[in-house]
């Protein structure tokens, strides 16, 4: 007997991919763990538009009037802040989590385009330290690697109290990642699930973090810009708290922001996205007086020279960008298309860094894997994307006419939704209304 | 040696004094007196130095100490010693929460008893306790020795990894994949050595090991509710 297409009626409640997680769920009796981030329909910068210059303001000469881009964090307290050529900064991911040729090719194209990258949990690795000029150094909850030298040897230092794909939550590398030298920095037997604690083992509350800060200032004789990392989720209180606690920058990740390795449910249902987190953050910061005295930094799903237009327009001094970052190297290029299939996937929808085996070399431990990603050549591409982007980011601000990107400022935007509207407050195009303004 | 008075000297000028020192100082004997609870005294010291300190500290104090010799004469806030490299701490009175946490080296006593989390996340160092612990002491401690002269609190070890406790008291409750262990003879050697290192005098066959029952190493469905 032949099925009438047509009969075939997909249950909104019960699509075929939710009948599939459950059959799984079923099988393993367990969560799914996956990395990359937010696979679900977000609101995001794609819903802002620029608003270019016309008769009542004049734009730049493209290629020919200066646009510039360059950016100093940490300029509250630490007697070294940092100046970047580009505000777009590379966020923390682990080696362990990354192969160490991904984490030198990070490192090569960031120093060759001027800013930061950043270390992750695990510690910070000799390579990355040689090729990355600027080097921010993370403070983690599970302290893997963490030692004084390093914090001495950093450019920063970033305590890390959350992470938009996971607010709230630990850290986890499974067994399968954990080699030997990645077990070593972590003091850890090979082999084994690793679990990074999600609360940090020697303080609680605002009031401890900002004794924290003391400690870590005093240990590098107050040198290092210190930055205070946040997920996404009540942003107003936490960034008025890193505030207080004397943080000299403060980076809040969107939910949209990657990982190597947490369960879906938590990169799909927790924090908020990194649309209104911006205007929350930037927001809190004006209260206090503290906006551009203390920077901001966001991440969470930026792709593209507009989308870092969109934040610093929205007040953001720079990004960072993780996901992003990866795939410059290579991630899900329709490459080695055999190895994709021998993890259950296909390029494009990769999200098996938590397996280890990425078929691009990027976000594993074997060495036959990784020298499929040449550290010159990973470096080459992600400098490309960072000069495209940096293109890009000037273009839209010239066009504004804003002879330094940050520069750019909430009137030259306007919102394709009212959800945009509401979440960024700025008017929806068309109109002079923003949701939630003038009694409406 | 040297006095260093915390009612005229500011713990900057303090820290950064102690910073400079040169590899083959002379100045190696610090004094200090009045901290009166003051945060991060002696942290992020270098070198074969020993500062002894008359009173209370606050939080963090000798905190990612590496090779010096730090003596309290008094009672120390949270986070004594914390991510030490190697060298001693020792407190002569009780410490506060967290005292050596993620601790990698060296070694931290604690003469009175010590509160919640001693030894959180612990990576190495040896830590002896002449009084009781508070609960959740050794959370995933990965590696080191702690050793609890007196008795301790709930979910002793939740979580551990690798490291060796050993209790001569009672516990009050031990946490996930927690177990007691044998004590054979090679850790009465351990915890002998320690002990007198430490100067607490205490029987070491008297006392119990605990560590890792290894079960949560890697997920295993049927060891959901012990997560």
């Amino acid at each position: 007997m032949t099925v009438d297409p047509r009969l075939l009626r997909t249950s909104h409640s019960f699509p075929p991919q939710v009948i599939q997680e459950i059959h799984r769920a079923a099988d393993q009796g367990v969560y799914e763990i996956r990395g990359f981030g937010a696979k679900r329909k977000l609101p995001t910068f794609d819903d802002l538009v620029l608003l270019g210059a016309s008769i009542s303001r004049y734009p730049l000469e493209g290629y020919r009037e200066r646009c510039d881009t360059n950016v100093v964090l940490g300029t509250r307290f630490a007697k070294k802040p940092i100046e970047l050529k580009i505000p777009i900064t590379i966020a923390g991911m682990s080696f362990g989590a990354l192969g160490a040729h991904a984490k030198e090719a990070i490192g090569r194209a960031a120093t060759a385009m001027g800013t930061s990258s950043t270390t992750g949990d695990g510690g910070m690795t000799q390579e990355e330290r040689l090729s990355s000029k600027t080097l921010v150094y993370q403070v983690l909850p599970s302290r893997y690697g963490l030692n004084p030298d390093d914090l001495r040897r950093a450019d920063a230092i970033e305590v890390v109290v959350g992470q938009g794909a996971k607010p709230g939550g630990g850290g986890m590398l499974l067994g399968q990642k954990i080699t030997e030298r990645v077990a070593g920095m972590r003091d850890l037997p090979v082999g084994i699930d690793q679990r990074s604690a999600c609360r940090h083992p020697d303080w609680t509350g605002p009031d401890d973090l900002t004794i924290k800060i003391q400690e870590l200032r005093e240990i590098t004789d107050w040198e290092k810009p210190i930055y205070v990392k946040v997920g996404a989720t009540r942003v107003t209180y936490d960034v008025a708290l890193a505030v207080k606690a004397g943080a000299d920058v403060i980076v809040v990740d969107g939910m949209q922001g990657g990982t190597a390795a947490t369960q879906d449910v938590f990169i799909e249902h927790a924090g908020i996205p990194t649309l209104p987190a911006v205007r929350l953050a930037v927001e809190s910061l004006k209260e206090l007086d503290m906006h551009r005295k203390v920077q901001l930094i966001v991440s969470g799903g930026i792709r593209s020279g507009a989308d870092v237009a969109k934040a610093l327009a929205l007040g953001a001094d720079a990004v960072a960008i993780g996901v992003a970052t990866l795939i410059a190297l290579g991630c899900n290029r329709p490459v080695y298309v055999e190895d994709y299939h021998k993890i259950g996937t296909e390029p494009g929808y990769c999200h098996h860094c938590h397996t280890g085996r990425c078929p691009v070399g990027v976000t594993t431990q074997d060495p036959e894997l990784e020298q499929r990603l040449p550290p010159e050549q990973g470096a080459r591409m992600l400098k490309n994307y960072l000069t495209t982007m940096t293109l890009e980011l000037q273009t839209l601000a010239r066009a504004c006419g804003k002879s330094h990107v940050l520069n750019l400022e909430p009137e030259d935007l306007a919102a394709l939704t009212v959800e945009a509207a509401a979440m960024a407050q700025v008017p929806l195009a068309g109109t002079n209304w923003i949701p939630g303004k003038n009694g409406y | 040696m040297i006095e260093v008075d915390l009612d005229q000297t500011e713990i900057r000028d303090l820290n950064e004094r102690l910073h400079r020192l040169p590899p083959d100082t002379n100045e190696r004997a610090w004094h200090i007196v009045n901290p009166k609870g003051r945060h991060a005294i002696g942290v992020g010291l270098d070198g074969p130095i020993t500062v002894t300190i008359d009173g209370h500290v606050g939080f963090y104090c000798a905190g990612m100490n590496k090779q010096a010799e730090v003596v309290v004469n008094g009672h120390a806030g949270p986070g004594v010693a914390e991510n030490m490299m190697s060298g001693f701490v020792r407190v002569r009175g009780n410490a506060s929460q967290s005292a050596g946490a993620s601790a990698r080296g060296g070694l931290l006593v604690i003469e009175g008893d010590t509160s919640s989390r001693c030894g959180i996340s612990m990576k190495g160092a040896d830590i002896v306790v002449g009084g009781s612990v508070g609960h959740m002491s050794a959370f995933m401690a990965q590696r080191g020795n702690l050793v609890v002269c007196g008795d301790a609190g709930r979910s002793l070890g939740d979580s551990i990894y690798e490291a060796r406790l050993f209790v001569r008291g009672s516990v009050e409750s031990l946490g996930a994949d927690c177990v007691e262990k044998e004590l054979r003879p090679e850790h009465l050697d351990i915890l002998t050595k320690l002990l007198d290192r430490a100067g607490i005098r205490a029987n070491p066959r008297e006392f119990k090991r605990y560590g890792s029952a290894r079960k949560l190493y890697n997920f295993n469905v049927d060891h959901a509710a012990a997560y």
